[in-house]
């Protein structure tokens, strides 16, 4: 099942190729890092969940992920101690996870899951661990315990965006203890000014430095092209070994007669590509198809030309070179298919509002619609355009229209690939803009293209915002087995990993039922408890000295644990994305420790 | 004595003065003009046909809210004696004169008015000065963008009044809460909050947020009742339950009677029927229920039926065949069974209908008495005009090669048996064994030898090609898991089959349905699929040029263009009083941080301010800067297209919080008389501005007059603004 993804991106760290994930880097590259240190070589291709291994040595990133997994037990174990001090909870917790059929399926294979539960348990245990040295401030152990949160910290965050739900766990509890902090009118504003500063230093700069570490790690080590390429932008390519962008040198000024490949600004926009089937019946004109499409391919190279002279005497090679300038009329040809960039007032196949883009005529010869105006942005006319540097606007000279990209996804009739349309809304969004980014001219010099290196912050700020955009872009495919968050604490239906019909063993992703259910009642039963119990301390009824032990318990330690699963649980009703069962397991981890902790 | 009589009378007198010149003033800048521009102007174009809907009690679903909203608008055009007959299809066409204009513009106008003196009730209530409420009235009246709103046939001025009110008559409740509980006003207001807040979520959801924080608010006070000892445990439960009754148990049954009201007026079928059930479609009066009118409701052996694919996307369809086959090789050179076609037919046809048969009977007429079939049923589907066997096999379908092909079987003699038994699964049983019911049974088909799920491709672009007559695609779908609306199919036309000879048979399709007995369907099933379906149903979300993002309101980035005259330069926008907008983000600004300053000066035990002043900071606080951030910070995770008026409810709140920062910060901050007065003349020269934008911007608010092209252009502060300027 997922193996695929993450074994693979594994060996894409041994290869030393580029990819795009939507997930942050950690995760991936400490499997990468297992199997390169259990001598796993990278070859094996994990095209399809239920291909067999053979003599890959994939035991390695698989340990490594169920060593991780097993960590878990432990650290549940020691975090209920410290929370209620009392020895049959903390057990208790540590055997319903140990006999939670879900955690042992999520942790035996190369996931995510297992390394994002680690660093997640973590954080809270050392959380916890700190809170309980709060009587001794700045003592080591306290300062021990407070970075390994902030490593912990960035570790999840790392592996995962989920991990940002127990950042603001963490967070949360700190404020509540500084604001304790502030009303203790004993401690000067000097100390806590110090205990502020700890705070800030090892929960917020220590994680985000280590996180940035990661990046960098992350890009230092894929410095070779590989399948995430077109997902960024061409000064990001150019940084790639063996991109086609990489040292490499173009000609500088477009000109007429040359052979060029368009990039939508937008992040993990694609490139301008059209192909020989034609937009089914029913939508729009049935002309061919023009797309925006992620992977380099021969079908994005389109020509330039005037739009009143013909291609034949532009490849003339004795003619001189005439550069095309800002405000231009222009036709862009396609290369493969001969067939000219092309709008008209039809509706566009999912943007209604938008116009449809069409390749159209034979052999370079169309009509009046066929023409688009080249505008840089920001410059006035007459100037020449820069390949790569320049932001180009293409309006439609007929409609009055721009070109662009609506980020949404055509049906199968068009591939998958990312719709195009003519957008008669005057806007200025980078889905209405290109940079020329390949460009063949044999007639112009070559300069080199060095300038482009962006600096570490703006590849940073880049790939959160493609990882960002590819989140939210997962969405649900037709007749995909997804499921939706109120399915999951029941253990409504599980998650198939492995095995099709075909096979003999398989393996499904479900929790243990009783459990399950357990941790479901538990969690009413200690909305009940804690409710009548503060009613009853808000009404100032007398305890007895031990009542008030408990009920601190199970206000203050119950209250941190409910915080983190309703953390990890709710915010998943908001989301657009895809969800699986496996989302769940953070949030009932929490559950689970509640779960120890009352019985 | 007299003393005693002259007292209360004055006191009354001088707020009714107040109150009564501000609704005067309301009235006259919302009223003043209502009827021009006689043409349609923005979303009416939207409202205004569910206004003609409900004149004719044509059934519609609007996924934009809740039916209230739309039921007060006709309401108006109702009282002014509209007959619906307008052709809603464009922005700036010219009314007809059968159009009462006047009394459809005039409830949200009169809404958008009543808001200025509930403005001035809600900061008297919070206990602040006559002044500054009076200053709220003000910005309320004078705010460009609240005018031009409720001055058309729009909602947000309504839903905004329901939220003042329901603002208002909490904030009296609670202030009896001290002197008197469980009087008779007490009840009244109590009450009063209740049904103001179900009619805002009436309107639109929108009044949820607001609905949410009184709750939160209400929750709070209550928690601080609990603390208080002076309260017995028996009086404690009854406060409880009378707030539990007030402001939930009255609001659901209240949001329930809309509906109920909505479904009663709207008695015909209409545009949106096929978006509902077919059970849904028969009750209502023509369309759907004509045909089904006394058909048998269980489906038996033999019975002639047509199956209704329940996902209705992209469009609805019926399973279908025609005596055409799949062609041998498709073009993309794979093969195919070359057996007959069967598709998902969008329109009716005769060739829609099957026969149910028992695959042990030869036999295809109901035999007497009826034998009906059952949850888990094993039958075979014969198709009516060319009486061949609905077959799957394990054959790549035509457009979704993952899926199984499905077909009617023709016996060529090669080596592929017909496979032809599929197992009725009803859907939405009660029990196992369960009758197949017309109409209301949803059901799958389960393919025997293979398991596969009788399913309509419910993609864009699944129409088959020429071969296929653009019909849909139909596919035996393997991968069965999970519930899909498109592997569900429901009987909708359906009569008890009598022809044995096919002949005779296919006379007998080709007939009408008979009538028998009528079903309907009890409100509360109406009400839970109407309100699924409006919840639901997404109208492709749309890019429109004057749409924004939410991140442009405070600063007012955006406008909107309502309407342009046809041939002069008169326009209406969707524009703010510049001023307010800034004072009121400043306004907003300074009450955060100045909490924050006082909260952490309280932590460490230093009082700035006297505990009252205190407390009247907070719960002002709460209400307006809780209002602001409840009706906007949503907007952020929404992902429909957003424009600037759903701003404006938020906009009300911040408007409410400038004088209340005002006043505070002349009472405790400027400690000098020097200061005061200085203070106050900043105040006054700040409210002349105020109304010098208003007066500026009022040519663009009510389209009058009609402002020349430089004046326009001197108009547009902004390059962001969209001011329309006539070419000449």
């Amino acid at each position: 099942w997922d193996e695929t993804h993450f074994g693979k991106m594994g060996s894409y760290y041994i290869n030393r190729t580029f990819f795009f994930d939507v997930h942050p880097p950690l995760g991936k590259m400490l499997i990468g890092l297992a199997g390169y240190l259990s001598g796993y070589d990278g070859t094996f291709p994990f095209q399809k969940p239920g291909d067999r291994y053979e003599h890959h040595n994939y035991m390695g990133m698989r340990g490594f992920c169920a060593f991780l997994g097993s960590c878990l037990v432990p650290f549940a174990y020691l975090t209920v101690l410290e929370l209620s001090k009392s020895l049959p909870a903390a057990l208790l917790t540590a055997f319903i996870l140990i006999f939670d059929t879900g955690c042992i399926t999520l942790s035996q294979y190369i996931l995510l899951d297992p390394i994002l539960m680690f660093f997640l348990m973590g954080a809270v245990l050392s959380m916890v661990k700190c809170n309980s040295c709060a009587d001794r401030p700045f003592s080591a152990s306290w300062w021990f315990w407070l970075s390994l949160t902030g490593v912990n910290l960035a570790g999840a965050t790392g592996v995962k965006f989920v991990g940002l739900f127990v950042v603001l766990l963490v967070g949360l509890n700190t404020i509540y203890d500084l604001w304790d902090l502030l009303g203790n009118l004993s401690l000067s504003l000097v100390m806590f000014g110090k205990h502020l500063l700890a705070r800030v230093l090892c929960l917020i700069l220590l994680p985000l430095a280590l996180y940035t570490a990661v990046f960098a790690v992350h890009f230092t080590v894929l410095n070779k092209s590989g399948p995430g390429d077109g997902f960024f932008s061409s000064a990001f390519q150019s940084q790639l070994i063996g991109n086609n962008l990489h040292n490499v040198s173009v000609p500088e000024h477009l000109a007429y007669g040359s052979v060029v490949t368009m990039k939508n600004l937008r992040m993990a926009g694609g490139y301008l590509h059209s192909h020989w089937h034609l937009y089914p019946e029913g939508i729009g004109a049935r002309q061919q198809q023009v797309t925006a499409y992620l992977h380099k391919d021969l079908n994005n190279m389109w020509i330039i030309k005037k739009h009143d002279s013909d291609a034949a005497d532009l490849s003339d090679p004795s003619s001189p070179v005439e550069f095309v300038r800002h405000g231009d009329i222009i036709r862009l040809e396609h290369k493969e298919t001969s067939r000219n960039l092309h709008s008209h007032q039809h509706e566009a196949p999912l943007t209604r509002k938008h116009f449809q883009v069409t390749g159209y005529g034979i052999n370079g010869t169309g009509d009046s619609n066929d023409f688009w105006r080249i505008e840089v942005v920001g410059r006035k006319s007459g100037k020449l355009i820069k390949v790569l540097r320049s932001q180009v606007r293409l309006t439609h000279v007929a409609t009055g229209c721009i070109l662009g990209s609506s980020g949404k996804t055509l049906p199968k009739w068009g591939w998958e690939q990312v719709e195009v349309t003519c957008t008669p809304y005057l806007k200025e969004t980078p889905n209405s803009l290109w940079n020329f980014e390949d460009h063949i001219n044999p007639k112009l010099p070559n300069i080199s293209l060095d300038v482009l290196k962006p600096s570490f912050a703006e590849i940073l700020l880049e790939s959160h915002m493609v990882m960002i955009r590819g989140n939210s872009g997962l969405k649900p495919k037709d007749n995909e087995v997804t499921s939706k968050p109120w399915h999951w604490p029941i253990n409504y239906q599980g998650l198939r990993f492995s095995g099709v019909n075909e096979t003999d063993y398989r393996v499904y992703l479900l929790g243990n039922p009783v459990i399950w259910w357990l941790n479901l009642i538990t969690i009413g039963l200690y909305l009940l408890i804690a409710v009548s119990m503060a009613v009853a301390l808000k009404r100032g009824v007398q305890l007895t000295s031990e009542l008030k032990e408990l009920s601190r318990v199970v206000l203050r330690g119950g209250g941190q644990i409910m915080l983190g699963w309703l953390l990890h649980y709710l915010p998943f009703f908001m989301m657009g994305r895809v969800l699986y069962f496996h989302h769940y397991f953070p949030a009932m981890l929490f559950s689970s420790m509640l779960t120890g902790k009352y019985w | 004595m007299l003393g005693f009589l002259k007292q209360p009378i004055v006191v009354t007198a001088e707020i009714n003065l107040n109150l009564v010149a501000l609704t005067a003033m309301g009235l006259v800048t919302r009223l003043w003009g209502l009827s021009y521009p006689r043409a349609v102007v923005f979303d009416e174009v939207y409202y205004g046909q569910f206004v003609s809907l409900y004149m004719k009690r044509i059934f519609f679903v609007d996924d934009s809210g809740p039916p209230f909203g739309h039921m007060l608008l006709a309401l108006g055009g109702y009282l002014g004696g509209f007959d619906g007959n307008f052709l809603w299809n464009r922005i700036g066409a010219e009314y007809s004169t059968n159009v009462p204009v006047w009394s459809l513009r005039l409830l949200p106008a009169l809404a958008g008015a009543l808001c200025v003196p509930l403005a001035y009730q809600i900061l008297v209530e919070l206990q602040f000065s006559h002044c500054a409420a009076l200053g709220a009235a003000l910005l309320i009246l004078l705010e460009n963008s609240l005018i031009t709103q409720s001055r058309f046939m729009l909602l947000e001025s309504i839903l905004i009044f329901f939220i003042l009110l329901a603002v208002l008559s909490y904030l009296k409740f609670y202030n009896l809460q001290r002197q008197s509980s469980f009087s008779g006003s007490w009840w009244f207001w109590l009450l009063l909050t209740g049904v103001a807040c179900s009619c805002a979520v009436g309107v639109k959801y929108m009044g949820l947020f607001t609905y949410m924080l009184l709750l939160a608010i209400a929750g709070l006070h209550f928690w601080h009742m609990i603390g208080d000892q002076s309260f017995s445990n028996v009086s404690l439960m009854c406060h409880f339950l009378a707030r539990g009754l007030a402001l939930i148990i009255i609001p659901v049954a209240m949001y329930l009677a809309f509906f109920y009201a909505h479904l009663a007026l709207l008695y015909r079928s209409g545009p949106h029927d096929q978006i509902m059930t077919s059970a849904f479609q028969a009750s209502l009066e023509g369309g759907l229920a004509r045909i089904t009118q006394g058909q048998p409701l269980e489906v038996a052996y033999g019975s002639q039926i047509t199956l209704r694919n329940v996902l209705g996307k992209p469009m609805q369809c019926w399973l279908h065949s025609h005596t055409n086959t799949y062609p041998i090789r498709y073009e993309n050179g794979r093969g195919s069974s070359h057996q007959q076609q069967v598709t998902c037919y969008p329109f009716k046809d005769v060739n829609n209908w099957w026969i149910v048969k028992d695959p042990g009977m030869q036999q295809l007429v109901v035999s007497n008495p009826p034998r009906p079939v059952r949850h888990g049923h094993v039958v075979q589907l014969v198709h009516g005009i060319t009486t061949r066997y609905l077959n799957t096999h394990d054959v790549a379908a035509p457009l979704s090669p993952h899926s199984q092909e499905v077909s009617c079987y023709i016996d060529y003699n090669i080596s592929m048996p017909a496979q032809n038994l599929w197992r009725v699964e009803i859907v939405n049983r009660e029990s196992d064994t369960d009758v197949w019911k017309t109409i209301l049974s949803e059901v799958r088909f389960v393919h025997l030898n293979t398991s596969a799920v009788l399913k309509a491709s419910g993609f864009i672009g699944a129409s088959l090609p020429e071969w296929g007559y653009r019909q849909l695609e139909v596919v035996g779908e393997k991968l069965s898991k999970g519930y899909h609306q498109s592997m569900v199919w429901n009987v909708e036309e359906h009569r008890y089959g009598k022809s044995q000879e096919q002949k005779e048979r296919e006379v007998e399709l080709h007939s009408p349905t008979q009538m028998d007995i009528s079903k309907n369907l009890s409100f509360m099933a109406k009400f839970t699929e109407l309100q699924w379906k409006i919840l639901t149903l997404k109208n492709e979300d749309t890019e429109h040029k004057y749409s924004s993002s939410a991140l442009d309101w405070v600063t007012m980035d955006t406008n909107i263009a309502y309407w342009l005259h046809p041939t002069s330069g008169a326009q209406i926008h969707l524009l703010g009083n510049v001023v307010t907008w800034a004072s009121a983000n400043v306004a907003a600004l300074v009450y955060v941080c100045l909490s924050l300053w006082y909260l952490i000066r309280r932590r460490r035990k230093i009082y700035d301010i006297p505990e009252d002043s205190w407390q009247l900071w907070v719960s002002a606080g709460s209400i307006s800067v809780g209002g602001w951030v409840v009706n906007y910070l949503p907007f952020f995770m929404m992902e429909k297209t957003l424009f600037l008026y759903h701003y404006l409810p938020a906009l009300t709140f911040q408007i409410l919080l400038i004088p209340i920062v005002l006043q505070h910060l002349s009472d405790h901050l400027c400690r000098s008389l020097l200061l005061k007065s200085m203070f106050s003349a900043l105040v006054v020269a700040w409210f002349s501005s105020v109304y010098l934008v208003y007066h500026t911007f009022s040519p663009v608010t009510y389209g009058e007059p009609s402002l020349a092209a430089p004046q326009l252009r001197a108009l547009r502060w902004r390059d962001s603004w969209n001011i329309l300027i006539r070419k000449q």
